[in-house]
């Protein structure tokens, strides 16, 4: 008989992972590393939907906005995450267009549209392929931090193109809320709790 | 007795070989990293190595450019300043902390518990440490950042001739070195050794 740590009144820390004695509801920490305890992340699904929404919303002027500007005495101009990646297929390093679109476009969408099928499955107490969704959330939670790739692009570019009155570089608006919309999905990956994939699959 | 981290199902850990892995039979997810001879010591070794050059990658140029006889260069540090000036602090300091403070704090703490455990049991508050690195560990992206590096040179090379500096290569091994800590060290080698009773 298969038994989880909750159902045998024990609970796992999730730093050193250190089975306790459940406190029940009273707030309580880990004896071994002093680490918050919880049977089950507290408003796991609640937290994880307002993060994911927020970084949804934070995409669009991410995508609209233009991230880097770059002057030359003949000429400037704005490029978006988008254009950034034309910019690089028709400069002839196809391969790195490929990556800079896989991570700053596929990725982020990717992950929203997993985390929100996690949360549907969840919440509809659906048993099916709970081992793929376990990995479903590894793989999210292992990638996630690939789409930052952009913002450190921009940095360096930035950074170092700066002979004024050349050549000059400046970072656009749009450049912030793509560094949002990183941030907002990693965290709303990590307080997504995947044990309640099998809590939903058990009952 | 252990819970898996994936699924809370509880189960005994079998004994396992040197190097071996052991993985919860429900969902999949890695349970432990059964440590082989010496593995402590290597962890120690590697963790050393990635410090030294960790320092050096930060302190040295990444790399250097010219365009009419006029010359610039930048560091980690000075990349994340420049976006600072230009009135982006908030993602400027994100890059910091990516870049420069997590893995700083990540390897500063490693090395410390890793020294203190080949001698004597950890003391209780090296378990309070070994929380905050594995945290840490989590916002640290040296990875990242090296093909960012790479994909601003390959941009910028369109402008003006770019010198890969000291510091590009000094960050190539610090990954190479951090994934190889990733692959042979397992925190429960710490939290065993924790005197926290």
């Amino acid at each position: 008989m298969a038994l989880s740590a909750a159902e045998a009144g024990l609970v796992a820390c999730q730093s050193c992972g250190l089975l306790s004695r459940s406190p029940g509801e009273q707030l309580s920490r880990c004896p071994r590393c002093g680490a918050g305890l919880a049977s089950r992340q507290r408003y796991s699904i609640q937290r994880t939907w307002a993060l994911a929404i927020a970084a949804a919303i934070c995409y669009v002027p991410a995508n609209l906005l233009p991230v880097l500007t770059t002057q030359t005495l003949a000429s400037s101009r704005s490029d978006t995450i988008l254009s950034g990646v034309a910019v690089l297929y028709t400069s002839g390093s196809w391969p790195l267009a490929l990556i800079v679109l896989v991570a700053s476009v596929m990725i982020p969408l990717g992950k929203l549209a997993a985390l929100a099928y996690l949360l549907l499955s969840v919440r509809l107490g659906s048993a099916n392929g709970a081992r793929d969704r376990t990995r479903l959330y590894r793989m999210i939670e292992l990638i996630g931090r690939w789409s930052m790739l952009d913002v450190f692009v921009v940095t360096f570019v930035v950074a170092l193109i700066q002979f004024q009155p050349l050549m000059a570089s400046q970072p656009g608006p749009g450049l912030p809320f793509f560094a949002a919309v990183v941030i907002l999905t990693m965290l709303a990956t990590t307080s997504f709790d995947p044990r309640l994939i099998w809590d939903a699959a058990h009952d | 007795m252990t819970a898996c981290p994936g699924c809370d199902l509880l189960q005994r850990l079998p004994t396992l070989p040197g190097g071996g892995r052991a993985r919860c039979p429900r969902c999949g997810d890695t349970l432990a990293i059964e440590p082989g001879e010496g593995s402590l010591q290597r962890a120690l070794a590697l963790a050393a190595a990635a410090a030294i050059v960790f320092i050096i990658g930060n302190t040295t140029s990444l790399m250097g450019l010219s365009v009419v006889g006029r010359h610039a260069s930048t560091t980690i540090l000075g990349g994340a300043y420049e976006l600072w000036l230009q009135g982006f602090q908030v993602t400027a300091a994100l890059v910091a902390l990516a870049c420069v403070v997590a893995p700083a704090a990540y390897l500063s703490i490693l090395l410390a518990l890793l020294w203190m455990s080949t001698r004597s049991p950890v003391p209780k508050w090296g378990g309070r440490l070994m929380r905050h690195a594995s945290f840490m560990l989590g916002w640290s992206m040296p990875e990242v950042m090296l093909l960012g590096i790479l994909v601003a040179l390959i941009k910028i090379a369109a402008l003006a001739t770019v010198v890969p500096g000291v510091g590009l290569y000094a960050m190539g091994v610090l990954v190479i070195l951090l994934a190889a800590i990733k692959l042979t060290f397992d925190p429960r080698q710490i939290w065993q050794r924790l005197a926290w009773h």
